[in-house]
């Protein structure tokens, strides 16, 4: 049987082989973390603690009341030391306060207890209540995902086991050894959403994956093994390739029946109705130019450099470190941030890796590549040079810029090194600050 | 600290190996075969040729860099590409100094003219050809012919008997042609001189993903089409005229052609059919170059009206 895929994308470097075999490690528990009120799309939540005040693990700290929104929870028990606006370091830390807690050295975890009648209903709650967001890197508050409008019927839930990222293997390494985790928070989506179908989509490069979800699923929900191809776990290309269908611009995957959750979520929705607890910690990814990249199971808030110091340090010369996977991640500027719910790795590239981004953009020789790249079917090319002249508005309305994903598949194929993504995102902020949005 | 050389900028953070130099390269690299047996066919005469036209391109390319204080790009291989290219469109013996003012008029009429590398509209060889072509007639045409006494039958070019034949003027068969052009063709242009070579070279390309199909295959699928439906010899129509050339290596020139898959086709389509207009009826024989240029100034249309749907498009999406 052909392994199923979608039309287009690229075939980066894997660079997964460093840690796809070594198992989930708890990382050490650090002095201090360092909570970020907005670590979701949405409204960023409020203190709900003072400075000096004490706190338990798994404590909640912050919430708002809105729609789209999550909760946040300290991961560690011990002393709140400051309440301040975060410095925004870096794209993925969004705006909103953060708070600062010192660690106890004798733990104390808050109670928790797990849902007694499991409906649909509870189980929003319970996702709500523990501060779930997709753990792929969105971070798109899971109730949301959970709660489709009354008039769109969801029949299908597609758990993200694709990792298509290269460097990464945490969503790896949670389908081998939280299988069943997984399962279960697969069956508890279809049970909110009402959906009879399950299918998990895992890249074929993770054979061992592939079989340990085979097992736990039993039947239950189909495992499927997809192309080793970028960007497979992109949400409209997965949906596609696991249902035939596809939804227009600016539409949900609820207009096309699907409710689509990461690995790391479902497990982590499992835990929340199971066993009460917050979403306080998730497996990540160190690699890289580190001496021994790890997975590492991170206690949200902790910093990055005290990641890289448990990975042995830097092994070269850092050029760059990298929030997130190397094609979609957030370069930071410094190693001094907290890592969030939707940090799925740390990815260190070496300084003779890195090179500086040239101050004039190159000519484009018109070759094409981007466009036989692009999944969504739009001509990056083209996007690019508009969004150099300041025509966004005709970017929008004829190029279909806001059909872009921002997957980052055409810089990646440019022979010229055009910034293509960096300029699509720049037009598309000056054409939402014009009022185009198509 | 580390931090202080910590490198920000915008993802993806890494990219593929492939750069405009490592392109140009493989074309280069598909041509060398040809380049070499028209060496050794034509020996000294096409060798001066090659060399003046990648002279005077890239002479021109430095040299108008410098006076216009842009950096001085020849290392991305495009202009010694453009002066080759050029130099196989060029019967065999020229005087030396002729493949060079080619070279200068392809760099600088085509390609500075609109602004350097990535905005000329037309094909900067085919500039080059053409331009010697309006100015030295005699020698780029029958002139050489007839210093070769190569007349087939009736003193004239085999393309010209193509279109006596079709007009039932006289009758003959082309299929002794076909070996010769395949093989080993000293009637033609010095790129001509075996189309087998640059069919092969044209494989590595595709191959290796730097030319795309779309534009050698409507071009010659209309020129096929239109032999049959003409009671034409489809193989040698293809085979001759540099119909290959044109096809696999001039007009895929990713800054002269559409950008879009069906772009691509209309624009290879478009070229196969004006060739084929121009052949038979027009008093131009050699029409290749002139389509293709022809379809270089269409190309930026066919662009624009070959915007593809996003993914996901539904009609009533146009409607909202």
């Amino acid at each position: 049987m052909p392994v199923l895929t979608f039309a287009r994308g690229i075939f980066p470097p894997h660079r997964k082989s460093a840690s796809q075999a070594l198992p989930i490690e708890q990382s050490a528990l650090p002095s201090e973390v360092v909570i970020l009120m907005s670590q979701h799309a949405g409204a960023p939540a409020q203190p709900l603690v003072e400075v000096g005040e004490k706190v338990l693990a798994g404590q909640k700290v912050g919430e708002v009341e809105a729609r789209i929104t999550a909760p946040v929870h300290s991961p560690v028990s011990g002393t709140v030391s400051a309440i301040d606006s975060c410095p925004c370091a870096s794209e993925g830390v969004r705006r909103g306060g953060r708070i600062t807690i010192k660690v106890d050295e004798n733990q104390t975890a808050a109670p928790s207890s797990s849902v007694e009648e499991v409906t649909p209903d509870s189980i929003r709650d319970a996702v709500h209540e523990a501060g779930i967001v997709g753990l792929g890197g969105a971070g798109f508050p899971a109730r949301v995902k959970l709660s489709p409008p009354p008039d769109r019927k969801v029949d299908t839930v597609i758990i993200n086991g694709c990792e298509c990222e290269s460097y990464l293997t945490a969503d790896h390494r949670v389908m081998l050894e939280e299988s069943e985790s997984v399962v279960d928070g697969a069956l508890l989506v279809a049970q909110a959403v009402g959906a009879q179908t399950i299918v998990v989509g895992i890249e074929e490069n993770k054979p061992d994956a592939i079989a340990a979800m085979k097992r736990a699923a039993d039947g239950r929900m189909s495992v499927v093994a997809l192309k080793t191809k970028y960007p497979q776990g992109a949400e409209k290309m997965l949906i596609q390739v696991l249902t035939g269908r596809t939804y227009p611009v600016g539409k949900l995957p609820s207009d096309a029946g699907c409710a689509v959750q990461n690995v790391q979520t479902a497990a982590a929705i499992h835990a929340a109705v199971r066993r009460g607890t917050p979403l306080i910690e998730r497996v990540m990814t160190v690699t890289g130019a580190v001496k021994n990249p790890k997975n590492l199971r991170v206690r949200i808030g902790t910093s990055v450099q005290s990641l890289i110091d448990q990975c042995g340090g830097f092994s070269r010369t850092p050029g760059k470190v990298i929030m997130g996977g190397p094609l979609t991640g957030v370069a930071l500027p410094t190693t001094d941030v907290p890592v969030v719910k939707g940090t799925s790795g740390i990815v260190v590239l070496a300084a003779e890796e890195v090179s500086e981004a040239s101050a004039e953009i190159p000519p484009c020789i018109r070759c094409g590549r981007c466009v036989r790249a692009c999944p969504t079917f739009l001509v990056p090319s083209q996007l690019g040079l508009l969004a150099q002249n300041k025509m966004e508005d005709i970017a929008a309305e004829r190029y279909h810029l806001f059909g872009c994903i921002e997957c980052g598949s055409c810089a990646f194929v440019c022979p010229a090194k055009i910034p293509l993504l960096q300029l699509i995102r720049s037009a598309k902020s000056a054409a939402m600050l014009g009022g185009t949005t198509r | 600290m580390a931090e202080d050389r910590l490198v920000v900028s915008s993802p993806p953070h890494i990219t593929s190996d492939a750069q405009t130099s490592v392109i140009m390269f493989w074309v280069v690299a598909a041509l060398l075969p040809v380049t070499l047996y028209s060496v050794y066919i034509f020996q000294a005469r096409a060798a001066v040729s090659i060399i003046m036209a990648i002279a005077g391109a890239c002479g021109a390319e430095a040299a108008l860099q410098s006076l216009m204080k842009q950096k001085v790009t020849l290392s991305d291989g495009s202009a010694a590409l453009t002066g080759l290219l050029l130099a196989l469109t060029l019967p065999p013996m020229l005087p030396w100094w002729m493949p060079l003012v080619g070279g200068v008029a392809a760099i600088g009429l085509s390609k500075y003219v609109f602004g350097g590398l990535g905005f000329n509209i037309f094909n900067p060889a085919l500039v080059g050809r053409t331009v010697l072509l309006l100015s030295w007639a005699q020698y780029m045409t029958t002139g050489f012919f007839e210093k070769l006494q190569v007349d087939t039958i009736t003193g004239a070019t085999p393309l010209y008997v193509a279109k006596q034949v079709r007009d039932g003027l006289v009758r003959y068969d082309f299929a002794p042609l076909h070996k010769q052009y395949l093989l080993a063709n000293p009637y033609g242009c010095i790129g001509e001189v075996s189309a087998l070579l640059l069919l092969a070279g044209a494989g590595v390309l595709l191959y290796k993903g730097i030319i795309d199909w779309e534009i050698p295959a409507t071009y010659l699928g209309v020129v096929v089409v239109w032999s049959l439906v003409f009671g034409a010899d489809p193989v040698f129509q293809v085979l001759s005229g540099g119909i290959i050339l044109g096809a696999f290596y001039m007009a895929t020139d990713y800054v002269t052609s559409p950008i879009t898959p069906k772009g691509k086709l209309i624009f290879g389509a478009g070229c196969g059919f004006v060739n084929m207009l121009l052949r038979f009826y027009s008093g131009l024989p050699e029409a290749t170059a002139f389509s293709i240029l022809f379809m270089n100034a269409l190309a930026p249309m066919i662009d624009r009206f070959t915007i593809p749907k996003p993914f996901g498009w539904v009609k009533a999406d146009a409607a909202e």
